[in-house]
């Protein structure tokens, strides 16, 4: 039954490769957010600047847009610099912007600063008391990020990481425009093949659905860990 | 040779965006010294404290800790800064501070908490570090609390367990920042009698507070600060008893 007229096996890589996609995309969204955020929080007016010109470009341009952007724009830019390296230092270098490293840059670049706000807020909601004390007892500003301001911010963060996590997972289906072979690319194929578009897009959607409650879950988990020593008033 | 002083603060100045908050307040420390810092909310004496341990930057003046003292520097912007931040950390790992708010790491147990600096910031081994916290939280009387994140005990038992926190320190003066101020009344108690056992073993503190009670009965020194600055100064017999300065006889006055 779940053979799909043949296409069952594709469709189910096609969703491992999304789930894929999604979490290298994560990865990456969540470093870009801590250093977005951190740089936001410096005081520094270069850094300052950066992280508003980063977050405010990214949030201003559709997704679809960058994705295109990148995928053929990055291509070009690694051409040119590579015919640059072996024209003027004989160095013969070569990089193939494939499908799915331009989906983890582009997403994780637009996660990125839809993070480095979840995380700014988080970090400004961290009582400054905790702060003080880490201070006084003679930790390192390192020491302090990582042991008090780390720990404390995820719990103000992880409802807005859930958050991004689930849109970001539906936006790895705009991939496929640019030919990374996922679930909905295959789907994509197999209706237009078969011209069935339900029998293949019905258990897209479900898959999509499943991994969606099955994080929310997982994020919940995560939040009543992240949550230990809170007492909530009710 | 003179035993040296743990603390020595000179001619401390501190301004608050043109607002002079501290007017040049000294202050020796002789080991064993328990000094009372007392006044009227706004007189500056939790700003003083917190200038002792660069919470706050003196806007001039001298801080010594045991002959060392602390370099500061200019920036760019003409404000004056700690020269040196390894030596800040250094020194406060040395000058342990009890908070009003008790300001215990929230997603740390108690014992978690007490080992946290002395394993990370003075390098204690673990193990040892556990027996240190154990022993002291026997002696402030939460032993059986250990396991407890801060939010699942009283005031009291917070201060108590903040209070070993610097105690697992080992430090050389300990501040305490009005630690009852924020405690229920029938819970003041329990904290200043472990204050006056520290006082008692000879530990040296630094203790601004309301409670004139203790203030009397435990300090060897008592400062009046008025205003940014020290009005009154002298053995609690002298300032509670003896008097000089008028604002510190009005501040004494029965108020009913």
């Amino acid at each position: 039954m779940l053979d799909l007229k043949g296409y069952g096996p594709s469709l189910l890589e096609g969703a491992v490769v999304t789930v894929e996609l999604a979490l290298f995309s994560l990865l990456f969204a969540v470093a870009l957010g801590l250093v977005g955020a951190s740089s936001k929080l410096s005081g520094n007016r270069f850094l300052v600047g950066a992280a508003t010109a980063y977050t405010t470009l990214i949030r201003g341009v559709p997704d679809l847009v960058m994705m295109l952007l990148f995928y053929y724009g990055g291509q070009v830019l690694v051409n040119s610099l590579s015919d640059y390296l072996y024209y003027e230092y004989e160095i013969d270098f070569f990089f193939q912007f494939d499908p799915f490293i331009s989906g983890v840059l582009t997403i994780g670049l637009i996660f990125g600063a839809y993070m480095t706000e979840t995380f700014r807020g988080a970090f400004l909601a961290v009582d400054i008391g905790q702060i003080e004390a880490a201070r006084a007892y003679g930790f390192s500003r390192w020491h302090t990020f990582r042991r008090v301001m780390i720990p404390q911010m995820l719990r103000h963060a992880l409802p807005g990481i859930g958050n991004n996590w689930q849109v970001l997972l539906k936006t790895t289906a705009l991939a496929s425009i640019i030919g990374l072979t996922d679930m909905v690319r295959v789907a994509e194929e197999a209706a237009k093949a078969e011209r069935s578009p339900f029998m293949f897009f019905i258990p897209v959607a479900l898959v999509y659905l499943a991994l969606t409650a099955a994080s929310e879950l997982f994020i919940k988990w995560l939040d009543k860990r992240a949550n230990v020593g809170v007492v909530h008033g009710d | 040779m003179a035993e040296q002083a743990p603390l020595v603060c000179k001619d401390i100045h501190k301004t608050f965006n043109q607002l002079e908050v501290l007017k040049g307040i000294s202050l020796e420390t002789r080991k064993g010294d328990v000094i009372s810092l007392i006044g009227s909310s706004g007189s500056g004496k939790s700003t003083f404290l917190r200038c002792i341990n660069l919470l706050e930057t003196p806007t001039s003046g001298d801080i010594i800790v045991h002959g060392d003292p602390i370099r500061f520097t200019n920036n760019r912007k003409g404000e004056r800064i700690p020269a040196d931040n390894r030596q800040v950390e250094k020194i406060r790992s040395r000058l342990s501070m009890v908070f009003q708010g008790f300001n215990l790491w929230s997603h740390m147990t108690v014992l978690e908490n007490i080992i946290e600096a002395p394993i990370h910031v003075l390098g204690v081994p673990k193990k040892e570090a556990i027996e240190r916290a154990e022993a002291y939280l026997q002696k402030v009387g939460i032993y059986e609390r250990k396991d407890y994140y801060p939010a699942q005990m009283s005031g009291g038992q917070q201060q108590r367990a903040a209070i070993a926190r610097a105690l697992a320190m080992e430090p050389d003066v300990m501040l305490f920042d009005e630690p009852t101020s924020a405690l229920d009344p029938e819970l003041v108690g329990e904290v200043l009698k472990v204050m006056q056992s520290l006082a008692e073993e000879g530990r040296t503190m630094i203790v601004v507070t309301h409670e004139m009670a203790f203030a009397r009965d435990v300090s060897t020194q008592v400062l009046f600060l008025h205003q940014g600055v020290i009005e009154e100064q002298g053995t609690p017999d002298k300032v509670f008893d003896h008097p000089e300065s008028e604002r510190m006889k009005q501040f004494l006055a029965p108020k009913f």
